[in-house]
């Protein structure tokens, strides 16, 4: 079994960014790019009080290095580092850490685009909604990393 | 043979159950799984097109052949980040 790779995690603890961005920053580096993804306090018309995350830890912590593998195929001097958080978080908290560093800026925009994009195709998390008046479960794509077109995709969005 | 099985987020609701152990019959298949578990909640059935699985936490198809001891785990489209859609 592999040692845990701290580059890729799904936690409960709240997300610190530049403890992410600390863990792909090297020497040969010129960029570090981080996304930060939070809890919105609305969404299609309702107002959200919490969202609680749910996901399939280990298979998560795969996807998330099977993205990295995906984005050095495009982009080979990009390193990827992923936190997802899990548990309930509030309005305002980052729920996915996102840093991609690489030796010019382009790619590490690019490589962290892509890489966000992915997640939201391929990692199996889940979001509860709950908000004024229910709750309601957030489902977006049918989890399928071998769908192509969903690939491609991403990479359009990741180079626009 | 006996298979674990795991559901996540709705599909954990739908069951009233995050692991359920069953006893399949041999050369049974991930879809035989996901039917018996559609005989016993038949609100799942609504996912019947969305669903993905995986068997020993790699992502698998649902023709998937399980074995003795094999964890299958069903999951409803997923969500995670922040946002929905392109957003």
């Amino acid at each position: 079994m592999r040692a845990p790779d701290e580059r890729f995690r799904v936690t409960p603890d709240p997300l610190g960014v530049s403890a992410v961005a600390a863990l792909v920053a090297d020497p040969g580096c010129g960029a570090v790019t981080t996304f930060v993804g939070l809890v919105r306090d609305h969404n299609a018309g309702r107002r959200v009080l919490w969202l609680e995350y749910e996901a399939y830890e280990p298979l998560a912590v795969k996807a998330f290095q099977q993205i990295e593998e995906e984005t050095r195929e495009r982009w080979p001097s990009a390193g990827l580092a992923i936190h997802h958080r899990i548990g309930r978080v509030a309005i305002g908290e980052p729920s996915v850490v996102i840093a991609a560093a690489s030796a010019h800026r382009a790619d590490a925009f690019a490589a962290s685009r892509y890489a966000i994009e992915r997640l939201k195709q391929i990692a199996p998390i889940w979001k509860h909604e709950h908000f004024e008046g229910g709750e309601v479960w957030i489902e977006g794509a049918t989890a399928d990393p071998g769908d192509e077109a969903a690939r491609q995709m991403a990479l359009a969005r990741a180079c626009s | 043979m006996l298979v674990t099985i795991r559901l996540f987020a709705r599909l954990r609701e739908i069951a009233g159950a995050a692991e359920l152990e069953r006893t399949l019959p041999d050369g049974a298949t991930a879809r035989t799984a996901w039917d018996v578990l559609v005989g016993e909640f038949p609100p799942l059935e609504d996912y019947a097109t969305a669903v993905s699985c995986a068997v020993n936490e790699e992502y698998a198809r649902l023709t998937a052949v399980l074995k003795d001891g094999d964890e299958v785990a069903f999951l409803p489209p997923v969500s995670g980040g922040s946002g929905q859609g392109s957003a």
